[in-house]
């Protein structure tokens, strides 16, 4: 990717000492120190050098962003330092190679500090059986309802067991009970009898959403994870707290007991609810989407996303969807209806036009509607959409694509800046033509005020002016959207789009980030990708062509906008590369 | 003719002796405190200069001091840990959570000589530059915490505590805290927790060592209540004198709590290492034997976390005869009553608590006792432990409640094999094993005749012992 404009404003990292150990023989070369859960250099541990020399340690507590807690047990490993003589200077074997002292003691991978010249021993007989001692252990008041757990096939008990379990368990006594179906908040299940204690949600919400919500109550076998009395688990970062979860204890409610997750199909893609651009997976099955969970990338979300973009897909399952192509309220075809908006739009005289993009379009989608400006000379916009925003991942700003819209000239440095001007060219009846896309300009602006608290996908969309009166005024009324609208009813043309789950593209986040996404489902009735019949519509207004699949028209889109230069969709990867903004 | 020694319990038990402050100053009480501060710093032959603080670490370390908690571990040594240079406060904690079962010696101090401890806590702290201190009591003692802070009131008003210690210009403040009834408390990570307001969850180790990052994140001591009314006599009577009570790498004084099936029953302060196991149960000057008509069974040496000792168990000791080292074959009641010969026997002398227990112990019921102790006691953090505990504590209350099975034996000894030996966060691991490990491999016979005497019950009465239908209803849970 050297030629491409990446920008990644990470300063160059201080040179650190690396220090050689061993890892089953095998010699690794590691960093003395390591980032630890919030980025501060810390002594690198065994179970990172076993990372590096890709030997994998079963482990349930640890988890890489979250302060270690060393209590599951399950990590523990043999090793050994260079023997010291009384002369504190290394023993050495008759071979030359320095003797090495066992410890007597095993030692937890995930906080052990490595040294130079350690030893560490993972596939010893005395290892082996203490994870089957402490697999064991987590198994026997466990409930063992695998059948109708909704963990089942994503579960950290059942894959160790398939590596140190036993076909039967020993145990005669009575199992310990413990609340099922706990209430812990609006989003979040607990079976407490599933709970192994390993602290990892109790860590993510104190230390990572910083809401110390969740504790333990009682002691010994009978400790229960729990919220304060009369407080729910309650914050915008809930959700996470599931994917942690090793085993079947917290459980998503919009989740449970909806699909087996063995028959989901994930697909890569990027969460559209603010500027931030959280990296997702869509699972999906046949055609319906089950849930979004966050897909790791340590440069925009890390392995987390808020709760309100992970439950933003129900709208894209609404009856209510656009699905036909309309043309002067009567349902026809894309090629009836593409031909008599290029046959229109080539008639139009310059400056008579106008195009209202939505920011949550994507890069390439808007890019081709900046062809059709060009064509038309046409005044642009797009309709800034503000909310509530945090310091850890959501933003106020509620566009996926701002940066995208401005790159590739859709709108400007003060988004929205146009809308007026627009209004007013309708309203001197110089502006005739209007193309929208993706916005119900009819949707009255809301008060900020009046947004409720926890709802950080409320929206406020800025007043522009523009009136169902000012529409009527208009000779031609292009609307492409996903759901019905007040605008769309108004329109000679409605072209029925799709949620970003149905098509691919890419969109440039807060940061400038370039990301793409995946198609996950197919759209409904007739609805296409706006990039699709888009190209169909330029090519038919302005004959340029070149670009039939993705991939081409983002290279060739590249090529065109100079923030994008240099970028190829193959070069974007899974995590995706970022440009000036 | 064995006898006690007492140094810190030289007055306590005196007619008319009264843990007040004036009572305390009447026997000579603070002298060593205002004798250490007006020490004047040391200069060595390469020219550097040895501060009093110095100087007295340096006894404490002399002194071969070992931690009277139970882990025995070196006190000057503890000390040489301590991150002095991190800029952070160094904090002093005393342990005064004494729940080990069995154990009653540091409440004998705090309830009859409250300030023989604020003397060594003010001691330790000077010479470790700690500037607050805390007395961690356990919650069951508030006769205690109300002593203690009575004394700590005298104290202040005698400015002994407090601001610019008799002119000295050394400031020190302690504060009692009362645990809330948790055996866990006593370990010292997790007393720290407890004491920052946290559940007692013990830390782990790397890299919480207290030493460095212990209370709110500084350097912290915590020593036992015994510990550091020993500091006092280790300053009074210079290291190397108190080196030379006890035996060597044993020195000093330990106070002995004697329970369980003694004619005299109580605590005694021996010298460390001069008085066997077997002296203690049956010399007139200490347990005067046991009683009448009973034969001795077995003996817990060290608090009930301690491996079982078995009556006539036979054991070989490393000794230093006349300056050579030679193996001796003792039996357990010559076992001296020190930290190394017990360790040699595969036990512990732990917090010094001896339970004596005779022929007529039902030895399956006594590890139940025990065991359901530390299933109730585990804290729940660490995966064995927890999990364990409560699992030996459900089978052995079966055992002991006509549930048991001729393999429950071998099935309490696999349980307790997964828990110790560095498994577990903290020493608790062992604390709750080492009894039914040593329990069933010493008194094995006894397991299994009663889990067989209770199958051939149940098969007299035509419950078929090992359907799981069956295991299920019978099983009792056992909380």
């Amino acid at each position: 990717m050297s030629t491409a404009p990446t920008t990644e404003s990470k300063p160059a990292p201080p040179a650190i000492e690396k220090i050689k150990v061993k890892v089953d023989g095998r010699e690794v070369e590691v960093p003395k120190l390591s980032p630890d859960h919030a980025g501060k250099l810390v002594p690198t541990t065994m179970i990172q050098a076993c990372e590096a020399a890709r030997t994998d340690v079963p482990h349930y507590c640890y988890h890489p962003k979250l302060p270690v807690a060393g209590n599951c047990r399950m990590c523990l490993v043999e090793f050994g330092t260079p023997a010291l003589g009384p002369d504190r200077k290394p023993v050495m074997n008759p071979d030359g190679t320095p003797k090495i002292a066992k410890s007597p003691r095993p030692a937890i991978a995930c906080a052990t500090p490595i040294s130079p010249g350690m030893e560490i021993y993972t596939k010893t007989p005395a290892v082996k059986q203490m994870r089957e001692g402490v697999l064991e252990s987590l198994l026997i008041n466990h409930p063992l309802d695998c059948p109708i757990c909704d963990q089942a096939g994503e579960c950290k008990l059942q894959e160790y067991s398939v590596d140190y379990g036993q076909s039967a368990s020993r145990f005669v006594e009575a199992k310990v009970h413990k609340p099922k179906a706990v209430d812990l908040g609006p989003r979040i299940m607990l079976d407490a009898e599933r709970c192994i204690l390993c602290t990892r949600c109790i860590r993510f919400t104190r230390d990572v959403a910083g809401d110390d919500a969740l504790g333990i109550i009682n002691r010994g076998s009978y400790n229960t994870i729990s919220t304060y009395p009369g407080m729910p688990f309650d914050n915008n970062y809930t959700l996470n707290t599931v994917d942690i979860c090793p085993v079947g204890a917290l459980t998503s409610k919009d989740f449970r007991f909806q699909m087996r997750v063995w028959f989901l199909k994930e697909t890569k893609s990027v969460c559209t609810s603010c500027a931030t651009g959280c990296n997702i997976l869509i699972s999906s099955r046949e055609e319906k989407i089950y849930r979004y969970t966050p897909r790791e990338n340590d440069g925009v979300n890390g392995p987390w996303m808020c709760d309100a973009g992970r439950l933003n897909y129900k709208w894209i399952h609404r009856d209510d969807r656009l699905k036909d192509v309309l043309v002067r309220g009567q349902k026809s075809s894309w090629t009836v209806a593409l031909n008599e908006i290029a046959e229109t739009l080539k008639r139009v005289p310059p400056g008579s036009a106008a195009i209202i993009a939505s920011a949550r379009q994507t890069n390439e989608e808007l890019w081709l509607l900046s062809k059709l400006k060009a064509k038309l000379g046409a005044i642009s916009d797009s309709v800034p959409r503000t909310g509530k925003g945090d310091n850890l991942l959501v933003d106020e700003d509620k566009n996926p694509n701002t940066n995208g819209a401005r790159l590739t000239g859709i709108s400007f440095t003060e988004m929205g800046i146009n809308l007026s001007k627009i209004a007013a060219g309708i309203a001197r009846g110089e502006i005739k033509t209007l193309i929208v896309f993706g916005e119900d300009l009819l949707k009255r602006a809301v008060d900020a005020k009046a947004l409720r608290e926890k709802e950080l996908t409320s929206e406020v969309v800025t007043e522009h002016g523009i009136t169902a009166e000012l529409l009527g005024k208009l000779d031609t009324l292009i609307v492409s959207d996903i759901l019905p609208s007040a605008t769309a009813k108004l329109a000679h043309y409605v072209l029925p789009g799709c949620a970003h789950a149905e098509k691919r593209g890419t969109f440039t986040n807060r940061d400038g980030r370039v990301q793409r996404f995946m198609q996950a489902i197919q759209p409904p009735g007739d609805a296409r990708p706006e990039w699709d019949f888009l190209h169909d519509l330029v090519y038919n207004v302005t004959g340029k062509n070149g670009f039939l699949t993705i991939e081409g028209l983002f290279n060739e889109m590249a090529k065109d906008v100079p923030a994008f230069n240099g970028l190829t969709w193959a070069g974007l990867g899974d995590i995706g590369v970022t440009v000036k903004v | 003719m064995p006898s006690e020694y007492k140094l810190i319990l030289k007055h306590a038990d005196q007619p008319g002796y009264t843990p007040d402050i004036e009572c305390y100053l009447k026997h000579g009480g603070y002298e060593v405190l205002k004798k250490a501060l007006a020490m004047q710093p040391l200069d060595l032959p390469d020219g550097k200069r040895k501060s009093p603080q110095e100087q007295l670490r340096d006894e404490v370390m002399k002194s071969g001091l070992r931690g009277r908690g139970g882990a025995g571990f070196s006190c000057g040594l503890k000390w040489s840990f301590v991150d002095r240079r991190s800029g952070k406060p160094i904090y002093l904690i005393c342990n005064a959570d004494e729940s080990e079962p069995g154990t009653f010696k540091d409440r004998q101090i705090i309830h009859k000589d409250p300030h023989q401890l604020i003397e060594g806590m003010i001691l330790s702290c000077f010479a470790n530059d700690v500037k607050l201190a805390y007395i961690y009591i356990r919650g069951e003692m508030p006769q205690g915490a109300k002593l203690l802070n009575k004394a700590l009131a005298e104290a202040r008003a005698k400015n002994l505590l407090g601001k610019n210690i008799l002119g000295s210009g050394y400031d020190l403040e302690i504060h009692v805290h009362r645990g809330a009834g948790a055996y866990i408390c006593g370990e010292e990570t997790g007393l720290i927790e407890s004491l920052e307001g946290k559940r007692p969850y013990p830390r782990i180790k790397p890299p919480y060592f207290p030493a460095v990052l212990g209370l709110y994140m500084c350097p912290t001591i915590v020593n036992n209540v015994e510990t550091l009314c020993n500091v006092k006599h280790i300053v009074a009577m210079g290291g190397a004198e108190f080196a030379k009570l006890g035996t060597p790498n044993n020195t000093g004084t330990r106070i002995v709590s004697l329970s369980g099936h003694v004619k005299r029953p109580g605590y005694y302060e021996i010298e460390v290492g001069k008085v066997t196991i077997g002296e203690l149960i049956n010399d007139p000057n200490f347990g005067g034997g046991l009683r009448d008509g009973r034969k001795l069974k077995a003996v817990i040496p060290g608090g009930s976390s301690a491996k079982v000792l078995k009556a006539g168990e036979k054991f070989k000791l490393k000794r230093k005869v006349d300056g050579k080292d030679v193996e001796q074959e003792v039996d357990m009641l010559d076992l001296p009553y020190d930290f190394d010969s017990l360790l040699q026997a595969g036990t512990m002398s732990g917090s010094s608590a001896i339970i004596v227990m005779d022929d007529s112990v039902d030895i399956v019921e006594a590890l139940a006792n025990i065991s359901e102790f530390y299933a109730h006691e585990s804290c729940g953090q660490c995966t064995p432990c927890r999990e364990g505990s409560l699992w030996m504590s459900k089978a052995l209350h079966r055992l002991t409640h006509g549930e048991g099975r001729k393999t429950d034996a071998d099935y309490l000894e696999k349980i307790a094999n997964n828990i110790p030996g560095g498994r577990t966060i903290c020493a608790f691991g062992e604390a709750c094993s080492w009894p039914v490990q040593s329990f069933v491999a010493k008194f094995k016979d006894e397991f299994v005749a009663k889990g067989a005497a209770d199958e051939a019950k149940r098969a007299q009465n035509g419950v078929a012992s090992n359907s799981a239908a069956a295991k299920r209803r019978e099983t009792v849970a056992a909380h």
